[in-house]
């Protein structure tokens, strides 16, 4: 117990109060001095004009859009592959395996992979488009909506596996019986569907959501390393801006605050998700 | 009778039918999403291969007119800047040397939380558990701070220590002994075995498999991890491959044989690792998933 017990108190327990103390001061890292200074730095984060306000809401908002248009996506697709994979056929295992692989990869190597298939002159991804009549010169790494199609996109293709798997799981708990007795009342592969498969996934469900948004509102290497936050700070996420406000300028004590606010949000927004499925459960 | 069959017969045959074509087209939409999953992998190693004045030519070579190494012996000779080597090493270590911590603080935290009775158990269960609900950029700015008080900005230990604090592990062991039998240990301790005995020669025999999945996932997390290591192992010297192929990015800008043969490196322990333990992974991954 006891070693697990010191990691877990200096690297969790400690660091969550200490980054509370960070935020109420003016913490500079680079600066001996570290005044003392109330709240201030959250309430600058909600006073138009401040240094840190614009910047901060430009990135949650871009945070938020990359969460809006992944989610869904990511809630959907995988879950029609894992209907398809959750078939009796020859091979679904390595489909299953074969989707997941690029999971394994890390969002390193899919970022340098995808920049590399993006970019507007050399790409394969335009080159394949013109070949298709359509047009084949997208600045997809520079300019909007199209950074946002590749960011999404590209997450799409890295986590899909990911969720496909947890589904498959969540499908093969569901007892055959219930399909059995749903055909035998007539009910068409569509009515199956809505009355057993979906109410049986209900808990999975509500797992890949949260995850999913979750794992989302966390983006930072996508844009990272593809876009660098491009056009102008239009997809420089929260955790970019916070990482480089107190790691790279070092003004530790608004970044902290920065990253309690953004924590707080996520925490609403989970407890308004479980809400929303309990409420639909009864 | 006979009529019976022959309605029954034709009643089947066209649902016989219905169920080829069904097959036919799920097989048709897998292989699809297939090529959509390989293709890119492919491209990424068939351009490490290439020399770089062929890497970008159109009509794309999906196999190389001309087979080179220039993109890998650019990589490993060493350079300042970008040794990947170093990087490579410097990841199997960190992975490593993560991977035994977690499984060593993990599966004794965890022991102690299913089997032994101490005061305030139940709290710093809930303690801990309720620490995997906040998300992990709230520990960037203070872990950064402690880290440096500690002396470990830039080294290697930055990425073996701190991460090996997470709950996850706990939680996952503690699953697992909780669904062993009571019997084996207590036959244990009326032979008169204390309990760290017990553990070391009773349980972890029986926790192989869970422990070989805690640490698959362990490793792959490890190894692919980004936001910490590239703000806390700033010289090139110290970096883990992640933030390191974002530096090689930086440094080579289009020449995209090296840093294609830079992403191979960094895959190439993965997917063999994950070739040979998909199930363990897979299954690892969706029963940790619906259990949390």
């Amino acid at each position: 117990m006891a070693p697990y017990l010191v990691l877990f108190l200096i690297f969790v327990l400690i660091p969550v109060v200490f980054g509370l103390w960070i935020s109420l001061h003016n913490w500079d890292y680079l600066v001996p001095r570290k005044p003392w200074v109330g709240l201030e730095n959250y309430v600058n984060l909600f006073t138009a004009n401040s240094t840190t306000s614009e910047p901060f809401w430009q990135s949650m908002k871009a945070t938020g859009l990359f969460t809006l248009f992944s989610v869904p996506l990511l809630v959907v697709i995988p879950l029609l592959v894992a209907l398809i994979l959750n078939q009796k056929f020859r091979g679904r295992n390595f489909f299953r395996a074969v989707y997941f692989a690029p999971y394994v990869l890390g969002v390193a190597v899919v970022g340098i992979l995808w920049r590399f298939l993006l970019d507007p002159n050399v790409g394969l991804v335009n080159y394949y488009l013109g070949q298709l009549g359509l047009p084949g010169d997208i600045p997809w790494t520079t300019a909007l909506p199209w950074a946002w199609v590749s960011l999404v996109g590209m997450t799409v293709w890295w986590t899909l596996g990911f969720n496909a798997v947890i589904y498959l799981a969540g499908l093969q708990d569901i007892d055959p019986a219930l399909y059995d007795a749903a055909k035998v009342d007539g009910a068409n592969r569509w009515q199956r569907f809505l009355n057993v498969t979906l109410p049986g996934l209900r808990p999975v469900l509500l797992f890949v959501v949260t995850i999913t948004f979750l794992l989302s509102a966390n983006v930072f290497g996508q844009p990272y390393i593809v876009t660098q936050g491009a056009p102008g700070n239009e997809t420089r996420s929260a955790i970019m801006y916070i990482a480089e406000e107190g790691l790279r300028n070092f003004n530790m004590g608004s970044a902290a605050a920065m990253s309690y606010v953004l924590a707080l949000v996520l925490a609403l927004l989970g407890v308004a998700n479980f809400a929303f499925f309990r409420y639909r459960g009864d | 009778m006979t009529h019976q069959t022959a309605r029954a017969e034709s009643k089947r045959n066209p649902q016989k039918g219905k169920r080829l074509a069904q097959l036919f087209l799920s097989y048709a939409a897998l292989v699809l999403l297939t090529a959509v999953f390989v293709a890119p992998l492919l491209w990424m190693l068939s351009t490490s291969l290439k020399p770089n004045v062929q890497a970008t030519r159109f009509p794309p070579n999906w196999i190389p007119e001309e087979f080179s190494g220039e993109g890998y012996s650019a990589i490993l000779t060493t350079s300042t800047q970008t040794p990947v080597l170093q990087w490579f090493v410097n990841s199997m270590v960190a992975a490593s040397a993560n991977v035994a911590l977690i499984l060593i603080t993990a599966s004794l935290a965890a022991y102690a939380l299913a089997r032994l009775n101490f005061r305030g158990k139940n709290v710093l269960f809930a303690t801990i558990i309720a620490t995997l609900f906040i998300p992990q950029f709230v520990f960037l700015i203070p872990n950064y701070l402690i880290v440096d008080s500690l002396g470990w900005l830039n080294t290697l230990l930055a990425v073996i220590v701190p991460s090996a604090a997470n709950a996850f592990g706990v939680f996952f062991m503690r699953q697992f002994f909780l669904s062993l039998p009571r019997e084996l240990e207590e036959a244990a301790l009326v032979d008169g075995a204390n309990w760290l005995q017990i553990f070391l020669r009773v349980i972890l025999p029986l926790s192989k498999a869970p422990l070989a999945t805690l640490a698959l996932l362990s490793f792959l997390i490890n190894w692919n991890d980004f936001l910490w290591p590239v703000y806390v192992l700033f010289s090139p010297g110290s970096q883990t491959l992640p933030p390191g192929l974002s530096t090689l990015q930086d440094s080579y800008t289009t020449n995209y044989t090296v840093i294609m043969a830079g992403g191979v490196i960094a895959s190439i322990p993965v997917l063999i690792v994950y070739i040979f333990t998909q199930r363990f992974i897979i299954e690892g991954v969706s029963r940790s998933g619906l259990k949390g």
